[in-house]
């Protein structure tokens, strides 16, 4: 590995909530220029990372760099290079789009002469250009993301964190935010790191960390990720499930994992392994499945659980139910 | 250094801005300083009569209801951070490159800003309560309650730094603010009360905010104005063992309650996660 070609260095990073471990002693590294994927259910300290990376947080051990400057002794520095897009909207409602995309241009001390031109030039690619001196209480929740993902960019951050960025928004903005997204890589010399717990959208990126209770499960492309299964995947469901598992874990050698009355399990081949399975086992089937492996299922197989869209805190909820 | 100039005046610039652009608070910080002069003063002008000579209730009032009108207004310094952690906007404050200190000083400024017109504003009233006002008068005040709101801006922020809610911040601010208007002679002479009542106030750093204000309309020394109110010792002013303040002293004491109050909070507001 290149040392000079990573722009985040993360090392043994922790962080503790008392007796809690939100993150448990993580270590990796992010290179220039990828989008990079920090995939996990919720509570698995996706959010934490980044909070300890954005210098919202302090570490309770480990040390990270980002492009070689230490997010504990240098904040500024760091600050200065980075853009955020947060999970929840961090506008201000009461102002304009324009006002808002000011203060940011202000409090990251972007030249006058580059101001103006690039704040037309982001909210153009947004698409907010005509709603750009309407307050942003008036926007709708894909607006309000978008506004944020210019404003993330305005200093010309070197790179751009998005936490759930599509988190709440309707299948169509999320398809435009992902757009975006490429749109942006293309144009600014720009690293990605992002969270999400879409599977489909995980597909995105260059590479992937897989966190579960605060660890690193896995860490590779979504290529070589689903490759890691060995084969196809079949979920069945048995009248008899014990009897099911049993078959295959001692006449097939597999080992299949148990979850909601289905089985999943993976084999190299799925369309001579199952006609073979069929014939031999003595009990009723209800359902068979067999697919290429998915994301969901080098989660399923990581971690024991699938990953889903799991409720969102209730306070979290209910910020989203405020009408803003 | 660079980095605390610039976050103070990013700070105040996006407070003012909000400022006007929000209409309930533009007259929020009058409300109650209005109702207490109107209706104390209706109710008690006529049973209390003149204080001193020339100085009657209202007018003994008048100055306290401006101090307190800054009072409203520079806690607001707090509610509104409470507000932007509520509804996000702090996060995109702190992930900022700008120095924590900055960010204080940048909403002390902001709201020492609005303060200062809000207190002036008030004295649009001076004619109908019968108190003389001249440019110099404005003048010496114009310092005076800047150094009461920077104080107070202070309280507020140091309470607001780890308030997670506006409803808990609330609940403090009614806890605080009425104890501390009561008891700063706004209404009474802290000098002419039970012993008790005298030691609180006295302890109390609106006190002497009030009393340098009330300092400048009655144009200097008070003692000269107690005295002459009769032999029951000094009605107004406020006395600290055997001494009674002065406009400068009074001045005095706020800064330093104003420089240690705004301390902590910038502490208290860089330490937080």
């Amino acid at each position: 590995m290149d040392n000079g070609n990573n722009i985040i260095e993360i090392q043994d990073l922790t962080k503790k909530f008392g007796q809690i471990t939100a993150v448990d002693s993580i270590s990796f590294n992010v290179y220039k220029g990828e989008i990079f994927g920090f995939l996990g259910p919720n509570g698995a300290g996706k959010t934490t990372t980044i909070n300890m990376l954005c210098t919202l947080m302090t570490p309770s051990g480990g040390r990270a760099t980002v492009d070689g400057y230490d997010t504990l002794k240098q904040p500024r520095k760091v600050q200065q290079i980075i853009g955020l897009v947060f999970q929840d909207p961090t506008l201000d409602d009461y102002l304009t789009a324009e006002q808002n995309l000011r203060f940011h241009a202000y409090a990251y001390g972007v030249p006058k002469n580059v101001r103006e031109k690039r704040l037309d030039q982001l909210l153009e690619l947004v698409e907010l250009s005509d709603r750009r001196k309407s307050k942003v209480s008036t926007y709708s929740g894909g607006m309000k993301r978008r506004l944020e993902i210019a404003r993330g960019l305005l200093h010309h951050p070197q790179i751009l964190f998005l936490d759930e960025p599509t988190l709440g928004l309707d299948p169509q903005t999320r398809y435009y935010v992902w757009e975006h997204i490429h749109a942006l890589r293309k144009q600014e010399d720009l690293t990605i790191f992002m969270t999400t717990h879409y599977m489909d959208e995980a597909e995105n990126c260059d590479r992937i960390a897989v966190i579960d209770q605060g660890k690193i499960v896995a860490l590779d492309t979504p290529d070589n990720l689903k490759d890691s299964l060995g084969g196809d995947v079949v979920i069945l469901e048995a009248e008899d499930s014990q009897k099911a598992i049993l078959e295959l874990e001692e006449k097939y050698n597999l080992s299949p994992q148990f979850q909601d009355n289905t089985i999943t399990f993976s084999v190299p081949r799925g369309e001579t392994f199952l006609p073979e399975f069929m014939r031999s086992f003595q009990s009723k089937l209800i359902s068979i499945n067999v697919h290429r492996p998915t994301l969901d299922d080098v989660f399923l197989k990581l971690t024991g659980r699938a990953i889903r869209d799991q409720e969102a805190d209730s306070w979290t909820q209910f910020r989203r139910m405020m009408p803003h | 250094m660079e980095s605390v100039l610039r976050a103070t005046w990013v700070i105040a610039y996006r407070d003012l801005l909000r400022f006007i652009q929000d209409r309930p608070r533009l007259f929020g910080s009058f409300a109650m300083p209005l109702l207490f002069l109107i209706i104390f003063g209706a109710g008690f002008n006529r049973i209390i009569g003149s204080l001193a000579p020339g100085v009657d209730f209202i007018q003994f009032m008048y100055p306290g209801i401006i101090a307190m009108t800054v009072l409203m207004s520079s806690l607001m310094s707090g509610l509104s951070i409470v507000w932007d952690r509520e509804f996000g906007f702090l996060r995109e404050v702190l992930v900022a490159p700008l120095s924590r200190t900055g960010i204080v000083l940048g909403k002390v400024t902001g709201n020492g800003v609005i303060a200062i017109g809000q207190g002036l504003i008030m004295l649009a009233l001076a004619p109908i309560i019968g108190v003389k006002i001249d440019f110099i008068l404005v003048l010496k005040l114009i310092p005076l309650l800047l150094v009461v709101s920077v104080s107070l801006s202070g309280l507020g922020i140091l309470m607001a730094s780890r308030m997670r809610s506006q409803q808990g911040f609330q609940v403090l601010m009614q806890i605080i603010i009425m104890p501390l208007i009561f008891l700063s002679g706004v209404f009474f002479p802290v000098n002419n009360v039970p012993v008790w009542l005298e030691v609180v106030s006295k302890f109390n750093p609106l006190t002497y905010g009030v009393d340098a204000i009330r300092q400048v309309f009655f144009s200097g020394d008070m003692s000269v104005i107690a005295s002459a109110a009769g032999d029951s010792g000094y009605v107004f002013g406020v006395t600290v063992f055997g001494h009674t303040m002065g406009i400068i002293e009074d001045a005095l004491v706020m800064a330093v309650l104003g420089i240690i109050l705004l301390s902590l909070a910038i502490w208290s507001f860089s330490r937080q996660e």
